[in-house]
C-alpha cells in the first residue's frame, strides 16, 4: 500500500530460528534506523474448497509455514487448517518486551491480528510518550516501542509465514499524532471512534470529532483497517441486551462519519459482540441483532469480538459462551475474529491464555467449516423476522429523535447513549456528556483565512498555494472541493502539499525522527538486566507474563465450603512455598461437600538445566529393520484392555495396521477386546505362543492401573513364563518408570505410537537374546 | 427523564416501508446526523492536530508539544503552527525541524509576530 521509496531496513536480523528464543536485545539493536517493509492491512487468502489431508474444506485460507496445530491433530495428518477470517490476539502485559514472545506464541497457534492495548490513562495524555516505560494494564504507546514490536513481527511473520497486522488505539487527546505516528511506523489497524473519546474517556465532544476526521484521513492514506468502539456499550449498560438499537446507531454514525472524510469502506470494521450470555437464552437473543447489523452494514467489515460483559473467573465458561460467539460468527459472517483470553474475568491475561483464546476460536471455526450450507438461518421464522425488523426500527426511532433534539451533541447532552433501556425506552441512566465540559474542553479552534499545513493526507480546510495539494479523489479534497474551496482538486495538481518543505514523513521515511530513551530508570534496557542471568544461563523459571516473574497456579479440589476452602487454599499454599498466594477461582461442587479451588502464588526457585537427567528419547528403528526381524522370529503378541475398563481406541492404535501399528511390520497380534481380566490375558499368549503381552488400562481410579500390572506380573513369574514374555502396558496415565517399577518390562503413555512399540521390542529382545 | 416503551405507539410511519425503504432511511438519518460533525472539522483545528502537522514536518514529539504549546498560548493556533513554522523556517534558511527547535527554546518568535502580531 506505501508509496515509500524502497529502503534497506536497518538493523536488519537474521531469520528467527524454531529452537532459538527471540533475542531482545538485540532486536533492539539498529532499531533507530528501522523502517516498515509495508503498510495497510492484510487479509487471508481464501483457498475455497482446499484438500487438506482427506478432507475439502469450504472456508479456509492458505495455511502456515511453521505453526502448531490443534491437539487432535495428530489423527488427521498433523494438518492444522486455517479459517478464512483474521483471527486477533489482545496482549496487554505492560511490557513490550515479553509481549513480543507472546506475540510469537500467538502466531505459531494461528492469530494474525496483534493487538496492543495500552496503558491505562494514556488517553488523558497531550502529545506522545517516548521510551519504552513500563505500562499498567498494557504498554506505553510509544515509538520505539511499536518500532520494536514491527520488527519483531515482521521476523514472526516470515517465521509461521502469513502477514501479521498489528493494531493498537487512534484515541484519547493525542489521536492525530497516534494516528500520524502509527502511518509511519506501519501499525496496520487502530480503534479509532470519536464516541468512544465521549463516552468512556470523558474527552471533550467538539474535541473528539475534530482530531478524528485528521486521524482517520491520516489512517487512510496507509489503508490501515479501522475498528469502532461499539462493543463498549455491551460492556458497560446494565442489560446489555437493551442497547441493540443504539449499537446500530453508534456503529452508523463512526461509519458515515469516516467515509465522509476518506476512508474507504472496505477498510471499516464494525466491533460487534453477542451481547448476552447464558443462562439467558442467549443465542436467541443476539441472532437477530447480529442479522440486523449485517443487513445494514453489508459494505463493511465485521470484526466479531467476544462477550466480556458477562464473564466471570471459571475460564471453562468464559470458553462455552466464546464457542457460542463464534457459532453466531459462522451463521452471519465475520471478517476479523476477536478473541477475549478465558482468564480476563481475573487477571490481566497470561501468556498460555491467549494461546487457548486463539486455539478456541480456530478450533470452533474450522469444526464449523461449511456448516452454513447445511444449517441456514430461516429468515422467514417469525421471531427472527420480527425481531431483526424490530432492531432496525427502533434505530431509526433513535436517529429521528436525536435530530428532532438538535444532532448527535444535543442527544449526547441529554444522555442519550449507553442507557439501559431498549430504545424508545429509557431508564434515565445513560451516559450525559457537556459540550463545554470534558477533558480539553475549550480546545478546538476556527481554522484562519490563512489557514495552512504543508503536509499531505491533512483533513479539511487548507489554503495551500495553487497547484498544490493531495491526489484528486481523497475525502479531504473532495469534502473542499464540495465547499467549493479547492476547485483544484479534481484538475491534476503539479505539486504534493509537501513540496512546500521538500517533504513530509508520510512521503519521505527518512525524515521520521527518532527518540530512544527520556527516562533513565523506567525503560527496556533496565528491565532486561534485572533477568539477565537467568538468560544467559538459560535457567528455568515459571512465568505467566513477564519473565522470570514466577506464577503458578494449584488446581485443589477442598472438602470444605467455600469461605473455609478459601482460607485453607491459603494454607496449603504456603505449605507449597508458594508467595503472595491469591484465590483466583472457586466454584462451590456442593455448599457442604466441597469447593474447586484455582490458587495462584509465586514460586521463587529456579531449575538450571544442566543439572537434569534428561534420559534420551526413544530410539526409533527403520521399517525393514523391524519387519526382518519380526519375520524371522515369527513375533506373535497379543493385546487386551485389562480390567473393567471398556476403552479401546489407544490400543487401536498401537496395534492396527491403518494406524501404522504394529501389524504394519508383520507382527501378528491377537486382540482380546475390552475388560478382559488379567488372568485370560496371560492364558491366551500361552494358548497362542505369543513372545509379547501389550495391556491398556486407561483407568486409573484406587490405582487400578497398578493392580493390573503387578498382577500380570507376579502371575506370570507363578506360572515360570516371565522371562519368555515381553510384559508391556500403556494407557494415559501410564509412565515407563511407572510400569517398569510395576514389574512391566516398559510403560507407554500419552502420544505412544506403534512404532515406538516396535522398536522397543526389537531392542529388547535382542538385548536380551530372546 | 425515564420513559416506558413506547415503541409500538411511535413506530406508526415506519411501518409501512419496505425492508429496503427502512434501511435507507436509517442511512439517510444517519447522514444527517454526520453532515455537521464533518463541517466542524472541516472548519476547525486542535492542539493535538497542529502536532500532529509538525510530526509530519519531521519534529519530535516533545519540540511539537512545546512550539504548538507557544503557538496556542499566543493565540496563532488558527492559522497553523505548521504555517507558522513553514515561514520561520524560509525566512531563516533552515530545515522545518530546526526551525521548530529554536521557536521551542523561545527563540525567533520576532519573525512570527512581523506576519501574524502577538507577543514577540
Amino acid at each position: 500500500m506505501s508509496d515509500m521509496a524502497p529502503r534497506p531496513a536497518g538493523g536488519a536480523m537474521p531469520p528467527l530460528d524454531p529452537d532459538e528464543k527471540i533475542d531482545i536485545a538485540k532486536l533492539l539493536e539498529g532499531i533507530a534506523d528501522y523502517r516498515p517493509r509495508r503498510k495497510g492491512w492484510h487479509w487471508r487468502e481464501q483457498l475455497p474448497d482446499q484438500k487438506l489431508h482427506k478432507f475439502v474444506y469450504k472456508e479456509t485460507s492458505k495455511g502456515l509455514t511453521n505453526s502448531i496445530p490443534l491437539p487432535a491433530a495428530h489423527y488427521f495428518g498433523d494438518i492444522d487448517p486455517q479459517p478464512d477470517c483474521v483471527v486477533t490476539s489482545e496482549i496487554a502485559s505492560g511490557r513490550f518486551e515479553d509481549d513480543i514472545r507472546r506475540m510469537r506464541m500467538a502466531a505459531w497457534h494461528g492469530a494474525d491480528h496483534i493487538m496492543v492495548i495500552r496503558t491505562a490513562g494514556q488517553s488523558h495524555m497531550a502529545g506522545l510518550l517516548e521510551g519504552t516505560p513500563e505500562g499498567v494494564g498494557g504498554i506505553a504507546v510509544t515509538r520505539k516501542q511499536v518500532r520494536a514490536t514491527r520488527k519483531a513481527l515482521d521476523l514472526i511473520e516470515d517465521e509461521v509465514g502469513r502477514p501479521i497486522n498489528f493494531h493498537s488505539y487512534v484515541s484519547g487527546v493525542a489521536g492525530a499524532e497516534m494516528a500520524v505516528m502509527f502511518a509511519e511506523e506501519g501499525v496496520n489497524g487502530a480503534h479509532q471512534d470519536p464516541q468512544y473519546n465521549v463516552l468512556y474517556r470523558n474527552i471533550n465532544m467538539y474535541r473528539s470529532f475534530v482530531d478524528a476526521a485528521v486521524a482517520k484521513h491520516v489512517m487512510a492514506s496507509v489503508r490501515m483497517a479501522q475498528i469502532d468502539g461499539a462493543h463498549n456499550a455491551n460492556a458497560t449498560a446494565v442489560e446489555a441486551w437493551n442497547v441493540m438499537p443504539e449499537l446500530l446507531v453508534q456503529h452508523a454514525i463512526n461509519s458515515a462519519y469516516s467515509v465522509a472524510v476518506g476512508m474507504p469502506k472496505e477498510d471499516i470494521c464494525l466491533s460487534t459482540v453477542p451481547p448476552d450470555a447464558a443462562p439467558a437464552p442467549c443465542m436467541r437473543m443476539d441472532l437477530p441483532y447480529a442479522v440486523a447489523l449485517r443487513d445494514l452494514f453489508g459494505d463493511y467489515k465485521m470484526r466479531a469480538q467476544e462477550n466480556t460483559r458477562y464473564m466471570e473467573a471459571d475460564s471453562r465458561d468464559a470458553t462455552v459462551s466464546h464457542v457460542m460467539n463464534l457459532v453466531i460468527s459462522r451463521l452471519t459472517s465475520a471478517d476479523v475474529q476477536s478473541t477475549i483470553t478465558p482468564d480476563e474475568g481475573r487477571n490481566v491475561p497470561w501468556h498460555y491464555n491467549n494461546v487457548a483464546a486463539v486455539n478456541t476460536a480456530k478450533q470452533s471455526l474450522v469444526g464449523m467449516d461449511g456448516l452454513r450450507e447445511m444449517v441456514k438461518l430461516d429468515r422467514e421464522a417469525p421471531e427472527l423476522k420480527a425481531k431483526v425488523r424490530e432492531i432496525k426500527e427502533r434505530a431509526v426511532l433513535f436517529f429521528e429523535a436525536m435530530l428532532r433534539e438538535g444532532g448527535y451533541f444535543a442527544a449526547v447532552e441529554e444522555a442519550y447513549f449507553v442507557d439501559s433501556g431498549i430504545y424508545p425506552e429509557t431508564h434515565d441512566d445513560g451516559i450525559a456528556r457537556k459540550g463545554d465540559g470534558g477533558v480539553a474542553a475549550g480546545s478546538i479552534v476556527e481554522r484562519a483565512a490563512d489557514y495552512l499545513a504543508p503536509v499531505c493526507h491533512h483533513f479539511g480546510l487548507n489554503h495551500l498555494p495553487e497547484g498544490y495539494g493531495d491526489a484528486a479523489g481523497e475525502g479531504g479534497a473532495a469534502a473542499d472541493a464540495a465547499a467549493g474551496e479547492a476547485a483544484a482538486a479534481a484538475a491534476a495538481l503539479a505539486h504534493k502539499p509537501c513540496d512546500l518543505i521538500g517533504g513530509c514523513t508520510l512521503c519521505d521515511a527518512e525524515k521520521v525522527p527518532f527518540i530512544d530513551e527520556l527516562d533513565p530508570e523506567d525503560n527496556v534496557n533496565v528491565r532486561l538486566a534485572q533477568t539477565a542471568e537467568l538468560r544467559e544461563k538459560g535457567l528455568i523459571k515459571p512465568e505467566v507474563q513477564w519473565a522470570a516473574d514466577g506464577w503458578v497456579v494449584v488446581t485443589m479440589f477442598l472438602p470444605a465450603a467455600p469461605r473455609v476452602a478459601e482460607l485453607a487454599a491459603l494454607e496449603l499454599g504456603k505449605a507449597m512455598n508458594l508467595q503472595a498466594c491469591e484465590v483466583i477461582n472457586k466454584q462451590v461442587m456442593h455448599p457442604a461437600e466441597g469447593t474447586l479451588i484455582e490458587l495462584k502464588g509465586r514460586l521463587d526457585a529456579v531449575v538450571d538445566p544442566a543439572d537434569l537427567t534428561i534420559p534420551p528419547e526413544p530410539v526409533v528403528m527403520s521399517d525393514a529393520e523391524i519387519k526382518a526381524f519380526v519375520s524371522e522370529k515369527k513375533l506373535k503378541c497379543v493385546a487386551a484392555t485389562v480390567g473393567e475398563d471398556e476403552h479401546s481406541v489407544g490400543m487401536r492404535e498401537i496395534i492396527d495396521i491403518k494406524h501404522g501399528g504394529l501389524e504394519k511390520w508383520g507382527f501378528a497380534c491377537e486382540y482380546l477386546g475390552t475388560s478382559v481380566p488379567v488372568e485370560k490375558v496371560l492364558d491366551a499368549a500361552l494358548e497362542h505362543a505369543a513372545q509379547i503381552v501389550l495391556i491398556s488400562t486407561i483407568i486409573s481410579h484406587g490405582d487400578m492401573h497398578r493392580d493390573n500390572m503387578q498382577k500380570l506380573a507376579d502371575l506370570a513369574v507363578e506360572k515360570g513364563v516371565r522371562d519368555k514374555l515381553l510384559l508391556i502396558s500403556g494407557g494415559t496415565q501410564v509412565t515407563d518408570e511407572l510400569a517398569r517399577g510395576w514389574g512391566m518390562d516398559a510403560g507407554f503413555g500419552r502420544g505412544a505410537k506403534g512404532i515406538g512399540v516396535a522398536s522397543f521390542v526389537v531392542t529388547t529382545m535382542r538385548e536380551r537374546g530372546m | 427523564m425515564a420513559r416506558e416503551d413506547t415503541y409500538l405507539q411511535i413506530r406508526g410511519h415506519l411501518a409501512e416501508l419496505s425492508d429496503e425503504q427502512l434501511e435507507a432511511r436509517f442511512w439517510e438519518l444517519a447522514q444527517q446526523v454526520v453532515d455537521p460533525l464533518v463541517e466542524l472539522a472541516r472548519t476547525h483545528t486542535s492542539p493535538s492536530i497542529e502536532r500532529s502537522v509538525l510530526m509530519r514536518m519531521g519534529v519530535d514529539s516533545p519540540t511539537c508539544m512545546a512550539v504548538v504549546g507557544a503557538c496556542g498560548k499566543r493565540g496563532l493556533l488558527g492559522h497553523g503552527a505548521g504555517h507558522i513554522l513553514l515561514h520561520c523556517s524560509t525566512t531563516w534558511g533552515c530545515p522545518a525541524p530546526e526551525a521548530a527547535r529554536r521557536l521551542a527554546a523561545g527563540e525567533g518568535w520576532d519573525t512570527v509576530a512581523q506576519k501574524w502580531g502577538g507577543a514577540a
